[in-house]
């Protein structure tokens, strides 16, 4: 981010993660130095271009023995961090349940299948079912724009579509509406669909939905099985794969280099 | 006197597709010659491959697809009652799969669109033989107990031939990335 002060390490500006030293800038997150550092700490609604969120709770970590969100949370000078441990994961992968089960997640039916971020974060915390009882919402679809679809059966409400859109397009098409259960992303138009809002096909809006939400039009499955973003490796071993080639980690780009299979960490 | 030699009983596992596709059954045979060395450590009770009607006691059940119907509903709790391991397979069984978008929908509306003819008349089949539908596709583990899960649509032979092995050793079965797959 723009307003983070990046006149280099200092020998003094390290921490660990589960035991390695993981050196950061002053004004960095947690999150953003390990990401750095090739660490992968799961996450949803943490973007590299976008202010910190802490709402999704996957980057949950223990920080000197207190859980924290490692998206919002400063890295300061000593700090023990834990993240890759089994109890940490068995939460987030309570909190990946929960929202397979709020909304209706059918991968097999989904164009975003292998280039989805809550799939692919299912696929490292090896999420087999999603145990809760399903919700099965019944909300709107959206498809009267004519390059972008919204599906807001598939929202996880990360609000990236939001912030990119307030932040980054400068044309506030996207806010969270409601309270609670009944809470969702409503459009800002005058009939309240996208085919009459300021969203063009090209906005960081359109692109940067981690799930199958906000999708494109006729584009979908172009890619075949086994040559999607996360098909021959997790999405964890791709942040370590970016991080030590200094590649800037953006994990729902759609144009991601492509990850080989099997790399030597 | 020795006792004679005992020959290790073979464990009987049954199958089962509820509101599937028999897609993961077609990726059960996928495992191509494998299955001769399946063969070697289990014999099928109810299958279609043996085409026995009812599930006696059985040592792992899979199930296939999710529970739309009554019937399907009375055929998940027989292979529950008869089986010590039920293993969900595929993706209609973890979440409902594909048949669970009719969730969405009021299943009178369904049924009027699918069996209205040319003219415009409805003519559902009503018939004492037909299962009654229900309300929603469920999982099945929103009607039994499951002890595995199995995603994908189908799971692949090798995700299969892996858990079934993992299984049938006494190893805890676990699928991990790139056997993991959801679609």
């Amino acid at each position: 981010m723009s307003d983070y002060n990046t006149s280099g390490f200092d020998s003094a500006n390290m921490f660990s993660i589960d035991g390695r030293r993981i050196p950061f800038k002053p004004g960095q997150t947690i999150l953003q130095a390990a990401l750095e550092a090739g660490v992968y700490i799961p996450h949803l609604c943490h973007h590299p271009d976008l202010k910190p969120h802490g709402s999704c709770k996957l980057c949950t970590v223990t920080v000197n023995g207190r859980n924290g969100s490692a998206c919002t949370a400063r890295a300061l000078p000593g700090l023990e961090v834990e993240n890759d441990t089994p109890a940490l994961n068995d939460r987030r992968r309570v909190l990946l349940q929960m929202l397979f089960v709020e909304g209706d997640h059918f991968c097999p039916g989904c164009e975003k299948s292998g280039n989805c971020q809550l799939q692919a974060l299912a696929y490292d915390l090896e999420m087999v079912a999603p145990h809760f009882r399903h919700f099965f919402p019944k909300r709107t679809v959206d498809a009267s724009h004519p390059d972008i679809w919204l599906d807001l059966n598939r929202c996880i409400m990360c609000e990236l579509c939001v912030r990119a859109s307030r932040d980054i397009d400068g044309k506030n098409v996207f806010m969270l509406a409601g309270r609670g259960a009944n809470s969702q992303v409503v459009v800002n138009s005058p009939t309240g669909l996208l085919k009459d809002s300021a969203l063009t096909a090209d906005d960081a809006a359109a692109q940067i939905c981690p799930v199958g939400a906000i999708l494109h039009k006729r584009v979908g499955y172009s890619v075949p099985i086994g040559q999607r973003q996360f098909d021959d490796a997790t999405i964890g071993h791709q942040v370590e794969y970016l991080a030590r080639r200094h590649i800037p980690i953006k994990p729902v780009a759609v144009d991601a280099p492509k990850m080989p299979e099997k790399e030597g960490v | 006197m020795n006792a004679p030699h005992q020959i290790a009983r073979k464990l009987r596992v049954a199958t089962t597709s509820l509101s599937g596709c028999f897609g993961c059954h077609m990726s059960l045979l996928d495992i191509d010659e494998r299955l001769l060395e399946l063969a070697h450590l289990v014999e099928f009770d109810r299958s279609p491959i043996t085409d026995i009607k009812h599930c006696g006691p059985c040592d792992i059940g899979l199930v296939e697809g999710g529970v739309c119907n009554a019937e399907n509903v009375h055929v998940l709790r027989e292979l529950r009652e008869n089986c010590k391991v039920l293993v969900a397979l595929g993706a209609c069984a973890v979440n409902g799969g594909l048949p669970a978008q009719r969730n969405n929908l009021d299943i009178n509306q369904c049924l009027s669109q699918v069996y209205r003819n040319a003219d415009g008349v409805v003519q559902v089949p009503n018939d004492p033989e037909l299962p009654l539908l229900l309300d929603k596709v469920y999982p099945i583990n929103e009607i039994v107990r499951v002890d595995y899960f199995l995603p994908g649509c189908p799971p692949s032979g090798d995700t299969i031939w892996k858990f079934l092995t993992d299984l049938l050793t006494g190893r805890t079965p676990r699928i991990e990335h790139p056997l993991l797959k959801f679609d």
